[in-house]
């Protein structure tokens, strides 16, 4: 699947360039001019599957008395090769790299400040994004981390949050079941590169040499190379430390039999962090009601009904605040906010090959 | 015949052994699908007690039930117009001679040959090229969704439904249509009486590869897709995205139970019509039928 995923990047590229040599796809409503709650048709919502509480869409379906037609996709490049074709769609959620693609092809509305007053809501670290400071074009809408899940029952409770965990042999050796670590070039690669103190969007091929061979050296600890079963493995107690996703991680230990013996850590070098956002495309037939929804959500309690409900973490200042999302996801989320080392995956273009054919040296 | 005995027997356990291997390799997997959808736990991997809640969770699903009826709809539309230009396309291309049938011939794999993002990709450029023009000719405002997803689906199984066609259409004798024809039958009649029961079975099977096709298709039908249109397939997929749960154990029994039911239709149909051929064309089965019924 992720040569896939590559492959139509590759493609979505080609796409673009036929489209800039076709005709102007039909531009949109006039979104500049779009008053504060108000709707101008039904919203065609482009989402990622089950991300969204079903009861907010009823919600904003009855207090506004518009229709929200829901889709989904499952591959940022598959969507933005869509819309540079000139599909429809009033609002989609993109993730950070994403977006800054789309607002350098011009996809994308900006923001009306009148018609968003809730974007004062959203925590500062997530208003000042590489990929659209200000914001202009985008508001957050969810977030996440990759980390280590660590059972402190196999581990000790006396630990340091290090990629030493999954990547020191002499360490991980001595874990019962050893270590699982991602199957995902840039999330693994990403980790040696920050635990040997890289960014991990370095592209200098002496640095990513290093990586291979840190990770190469750290096999005999590491039980598994796996990315979809981690977070249970770690549960059952098959390995002592899992490299994960946050989302999959706060479900994991939820399930797990004593789930106190379960912490989720940000490595102090630090480790990757995703951000997905809601935008509003040019080719959007209803931004008004888009603007309307954006704002909708920002709103402290809906931001809360969101997270309480798909366990990814907030950016909702207000809502966190105000105590609303559930204590325990605070909690699991809280290391993101005063971690000083997260970084977003950006595209590295031409060295996506690298990071891909550097790991499978590494495992081989 | 001494089994069990010398190296024959010796080979024959062998291949036993090997048969049941592969079987275990093929369904083992698919036992843990089924058994771990009645899974009560979050986790698919951790057994707590068995129960039906993720089946009454997929039902209550407003969006894997509209996932599931949009996959419905497109494979089965998809499916009937793919089997009738298939099953057309594979007469013409085995019964007649025409100019640039040599090139039809080799366009006609073209679609089974080429990678799926590629097709993908070349669709949805056609399409919305298409919808470009015809709102400049004609003031027709369209953009994609099912109908879209239906047309990409037909593309692309037209050329299995004529592999498997042409496949069946060779085996049979075309004497068979040449007596109907000396006969007096017309060109409609030898089709309808003659070529279409022989071939039926053929075009079973392909209707039903296209089907299949159809329903598990992700890379194709996500490009053309439109609002309101996600299948099932696309929808998993995005699931998968945050861990999987046993709700995809789930849906995934619902469609397995039903392609076995679309496969064992398909082989009672394709055995019927077997039959039915020996008798017809084998006087010497007829006989073989007759003793079996004596000795029954």
């Amino acid at each position: 699947m992720k040569r896939i995923m590559r492959l139509t990047a590759v493609l979505g590229a080609l796409v673009l360039v036929i489209a800039a040599c076709g005709s102007d796809s039909g531009s949109g409503a006039d979104a500049s001019a779009c008053a504060l709650d108000e709707v101008d048709g039904d919203l065609q919502l482009y989402n990622w599957s089950e991300y969204i509480d079903p009861a907010l869409i009823t919600a904003f379906e009855e207090q506004y008395s518009v229709d929200v037609v829901e889709s989904f996709y499952e591959s940022n490049e598959a969507m933005l090769a869509q819309l540079q074709s000139g599909a429809v769609y009033d609002l989609i959620v993109p993730s950070d790299y994403m977006v800054g693609i789309m607002i350098e092809e011009e996809l994308l509305h900006e923001l009306p400040d009148e018609a968003v007053p809730n974007l004062a809501n959203l925590d500062p670290k997530f208003t000042e994004l590489p990929y659209d400071p200000g914001p202009e074009y985008s508001a957050a809408y969810q977030f996440g981390t990759t980390g280590l899940g660590v059972n402190t029952a196999l581990v000790g409770e006396d630990f340091t949050p290090s990629w030493a965990l999954i990547f020191d042999p002499e360490l991980t050796t001595t874990f019962p079941g050893g270590v699982s670590v991602l199957d995902d070039p840039r999330e693994t690669m990403g980790a040696a590169l920050k635990y040997l103190g890289y960014s991990l969007n370095d592209t200098d091929e002496e640095h990513l040499a290093e990586a291979r061979d840190l990770i190469a050296a750290a096999k005999d600890g590491i039980a598994t190379f796996d990315s979809d079963q981690y977070d249970e493995a770690l549960a059952n107690g098959e390995v002592a430390v899992s490299h994960g996703y946050s989302g999959n991680m706060i479900i994991g230990f939820a399930d797990a039999e004593n789930p106190d013996d379960f912490q989720y850590v940000l490595p102090e070098e630090g480790a990757t962090f995703w951000i997905d956002n809601m935008v509003v495309p040019t080719t959007a037939e209803s931004p008004c009601t888009a603007f309307t929804f954006i704002n909708y959500i920002l709103d402290a309690e809906n931001g809360a009904t969101l997270t309480n409900w798909n366990y990814y973490g907030s950016p909702n200042k207000a809502a966190i605040d105000a105590g609303l999302i559930e204590q325990e996801v605070v909690d699991f989320y809280a290391d993101t906010f005063t971690a000083p080392n997260l970084e977003i995956i950006q595209d590295t273009g031409d060295y996506e090959i690298k990071f891909t054919d550097y790991l499978a040296q590494a495992k081989s | 015949m001494n089994e069990g005995t010398g190296p024959r027997g010796w080979m024959q356990r062998l291949l036993a052994v090997n048969a049941v291997l592969v079987f275990v390799f093929l369904y083992a997997p698919i036992l843990l699908l089924v058994v771990f959808s009645f899974n009560d736990n979050n986790n698919v991997s951790i057994w707590t007690e068995p129960s039906l809640r993720w089946y009454g969770e997929m039902f209550r699903n407003d969006d894997v039930m509209g996932a599931l009826r949009n996959s419905l709809i497109v494979a089965l539309l998809s499916t009937v117009v793919a089997t009738v230009i298939g099953t057309a396309l594979a007469i013409s291309l085995e019964r007649y001679r025409y100019r640039g049938r040599g090139t039809l011939d080799g366009l006609a794999y073209l679609p089974i040959i080429i990678p799926d993002v590629t097709m993908a990709v070349m669709l949805l450029i056609f399409f919305f090229q298409g919808f470009d023009l015809l709102q400049s000719w004609f003031g027709i405002r369209m953009t994609s969704g099912l109908h879209t997803i239906v047309l990409a689906h037909i593309a692309f199984c037209i050329s299995f439904v004529a592999v498997v066609v042409r496949a069946r259409i060779a085996q049979f004798d075309s004497a068979l249509e040449d007596a109907a024809a000396d006969l007096y039958a017309s060109r409609w009649q030898t089709f309808r009486r003659v070529t279409l029961p022989l071939i039926a079975p053929g075009v079973a099977g392909g209707a039903l590869l296209s089907l299949t096709l159809s329903l598990d298709d992700v890379v194709v039908t996500q490009f053309v897709s439109g609002a309101g249109s996600t299948t099932l397939p696309v929808y998993v997929f995005g699931l998968v995205r945050r861990g999987v749960t046993p709700l995809i154990n789930a849906v995934s029994v619902v469609m397995l139970v039903a392609s076995m039911v679309l496969v064992g239709i398909s082989l009672g149909f394709q055995r019927g019509a077997a039959a039915r051929e020996k008798v017809a064309t084998d006087p010497d089965v007829v006989l073989d039928g007759s003793l079996e019924v004596d000795r029954a």
